[in-house]
């Protein structure tokens, strides 16, 4: 009883410690936005300083161009993730309704292909871009999303399809329902926590998304990414500036995580605790 | 309602699915049901009584022979359209409809009017007893009631063929009884041919007007549950059916009299006829355990045993006994006390006894009541 009650303690302080240490470089990230650029640039770390907006200021300032970037992060986001789930669900219907031989390499060919290393398909996907006038555009960053996402976004749908018994798919058949009728009035109800935490999930990797986002965009499409790798300029580095412009980019995500987060577990572990 | 006829059915599952084997899931399967009729499609488990039936469903494509649902040809039409109902051992409800939009559900498909539709659903209700639960979602429901709703929403449908996949299965056994009883009493009143599959030998004998016996994808049996306890065709049914099931015991067959180490069995007149162009060949033995009696060591036949386990039952006694190197059970009255131990001779009826090819493992039917599918070389 008394050492139960002491492992749980320990494992409790090491469980704070390991959240603190994961928390840390945003705490710091928070901290250095409300400093001024030289307490940033100090040596010594310095905890307790007098909070300034001025960074805050400069970062929302007329002409920083934030809004502009935030749009292109939501816009590319919230479409690659919606064309994302249109492609993904009928593949993962078919897949977990009706598998064959193949499916489940064709799963893990799908998976395999998160395994290159973006740098390795670099080259090729930016000289097509750049002979189909892509480059820097709003569309071609979301198929980038889009294709980026779809295999998780396949293999997520298609677990949790697998979890809706094949009995109910059948009924429906032989109810009388088709294909599309079943998808919509059973499969899909059925599935919605699953399809709100996949959704929540790519929309999340995509708005976190900068490798692309750095590579193929200049201006006109760029997104937040751009925008906090800007602050790294020829002139130095800025880092009360860079933090505060951080601290606006990972906001809105933050946010919708904090509000979405029992949709977010529930969707996670709907198979496990069923 | 409707015949269903199947036509040399087969299936491979050989391309469709990995690992599966290159054999007939379900082969050469033949039967005609007349119009009404309680089908059971029994056997143990792999034996492809479920691929029979989710072939006539339409949820498996036949790769073989035809099926014929009222005289039409359905083996390429799509499950929706043959105008089937089915029952599933899950209950497959809709977990996110309530009870009356579950049994709904088909007939708003149909786009039939509101009022039509909620008049069926009221008769259903009433039939099996669950108007108080209409509201309800699934979850909500006992195990008997979800049945009850299963078997709601695939009545509202007027089908011509009811298919149940081991409807039974999930339920406890007291509430198997009872609804054993009230899916009977339903199919008296709707009056719909049914497919019943079970793996329940009891749950067959008790429903089913004909049972399938099925093993290994083939048909063993097709018979009423009396003739194929009378009458089984081989080896195989004469152990599955009945409760608890046949002894067998491996027997010499000489001028009428067949015996081994520990018994003497002698034939009746009409099991004479047929052995007698045997001759002396080896032949299974095979008698059920409520056959067997306690009598003296002198009887004409006569099975000796040393008492292995005895159950006391109440009403019965059943005896295990060791006879030379196999087991015989055997079931007694109830009042008779029998020790562990004890040194018991049984008899039994020449007429009760059954015999079966050693090799073919097929019935050796008596001369003048042969079973209409016992083959007989």
């Amino acid at each position: 009883m008394n050492s139960n009650r002491f492992t749980n303690g320990a494992l409790g302080v090491l469980a704070w410690g390991v959240a603190l240490l994961i928390f840390f470089p945003i705490l710091w990230l928070l901290l250095t936005s409300f400093k001024t650029e030289q307490q940033a640039f100090t040596v010594v770390p310095n905890f307790f300083f007098s909070p300034t907006l001025e960074s805050f200021k400069m970062a929302l300032a007329q002409g920083s161009g934030y809004w502009h970037y935030a749009w292109n992060s939501a816009l590319t986001a919230v479409a690659s993730t919606v064309i994302g789930l249109a492609l993904a669900v009928p593949a993962a219907y078919a897949m977990a309704f009706y598998p064959n031989k193949r499916t489940d390499f064709l799963l893990v060919w799908m998976v395999s292909t998160k395994f290159i290393p973006a740098v390795g398909v670099l080259i090729p996907i930016y000289l097509v871009y750049s002979a189909v006038g892509l480059l820097d555009n709003a569309l071609g960053l979301t198929l980038l999303f889009t294709a980026m996402n779809l295999p998780i976004i396949v293999w997520m749908v298609y677990s949790y399809f697998r979890d809706i018994p094949k009995d109910i798919v059948e009924a429906a058949d032989i109810d009388g329902a088709s294909i599309m009728q079943t998808l919509f009035k059973v499969v899909l109800p059925l599935a919605l926590p699953g399809l709100a935490s996949t959704g929540l999930l790519a929309l999340i990797l995509a708005w976190n998304e900068s490798f692309w986002s750095i590579t193929m965009t200049d201006h006109r499409a760029a997104t937040l990414a751009v925008y906090i790798a800007s602050f790294k300029s020829a002139e130095g580095l800025f880092w009360a500036k860079m933090s505060a412009a951080s601290v606006l980019a990972i906001a809105p995500i933050i946010v919708l995580g904090w509000f979405t987060q029992r949709q977010m577990v529930r969707g996670l572990t709907f198979g496990a605790v069923k | 309602m409707a015949i269903v006829e199947l036509k040399n059915v087969a299936k491979n599952y050989g391309s469709q699915i990995k690992g599966a084997s290159s054999s007939n899931a379900v082969d050469d399967f033949n039967l005609v049901t007349r119009d009404g009729e309680f089908v059971v499609l029994v056997g143990p488990s792999g034996c492809g009584k479920s691929t029979t039936m989710r072939m006539i469903a339409g949820l498996e494509r036949n790769t073989e022979g035809e099926i014929l649902i009222g005289g039409r040809d359905v083996s390429q039409v799509p499950p929706k359209e043959r105008d089937i109902a089915m029952v599933f051992q899950s209950y497959a409800l809709y977990p996110h409809m309530s009870v009356a939009e579950n049994m709904a559900f088909s007939l708003r498909l149909k786009k039939r009017p509101a009022e039509e539709i909620k008049q069926k659903i009221d008769e259903a209700a009433q039939t099996l007893g669950i108007q108080h639960l209409l509201e309800r979602k699934p979850r909500e429901l006992s195990g008997g009631q979800r049945q009850r709703v299963a078997l709601g929403r695939a009545i509202v449908r007027d089908p011509q063929v009811f298919l149940m996949d081991e409807p039974l299965s999930n339920l406890d056994a007291k509430l198997r009884v009872d609804m054993r009883a009230e899916i009977v009493k339903l199919h008296k009143r709707l009056n719909v041919t049914t497919f019943y599959v079970t793996h329940d030998q009891v749950e067959a004998m008790t429903m089913g007007e004909r049972i399938v016996v099925m093993k290994d994808g083939k048909i063993q049996q097709i018979d009423t549950p009396i003739n194929l306890y009378e009458f089984p065709a081989n080896r195989f049914v004469a152990g599955f059916i009945g409760n608890p099931s046949m002894n067998f015991l491996p027997a010499k067959h000489v001028d009428g009299v067949a015996s081994g180490d520990g018994y003497r069995l002698s034939l009746d007149a009409a099991h004479r006829a047929t052995m007698a162009s045997r001759g002396a060949v080896d032949v299974w033995a095979g008698i059920r355990p409520e056959h067997l009696r306690l009598s003296d060591a002198d009887a004409t036949n006569r099975i000796e045993g040393t008492v292995d386990v005895v159950e006391t039952l109440g009403a019965v006694t059943m005896v295990q006994l060791s006879v030379g190197e196999h087991a015989v059970s055997a079931q007694l009255p109830g009042h008779r006390k029998v020790q562990l131990g004890d040194t018991l001779t049984l008899t039994c009826d020449s007429d009760k006894l059954h015999l079966f090819d050693s090799e073919s493992e097929l019935a050796i039917a008596r001369e003048s009541t042969a079973a209409p599918s016992a083959a007989e070389a």
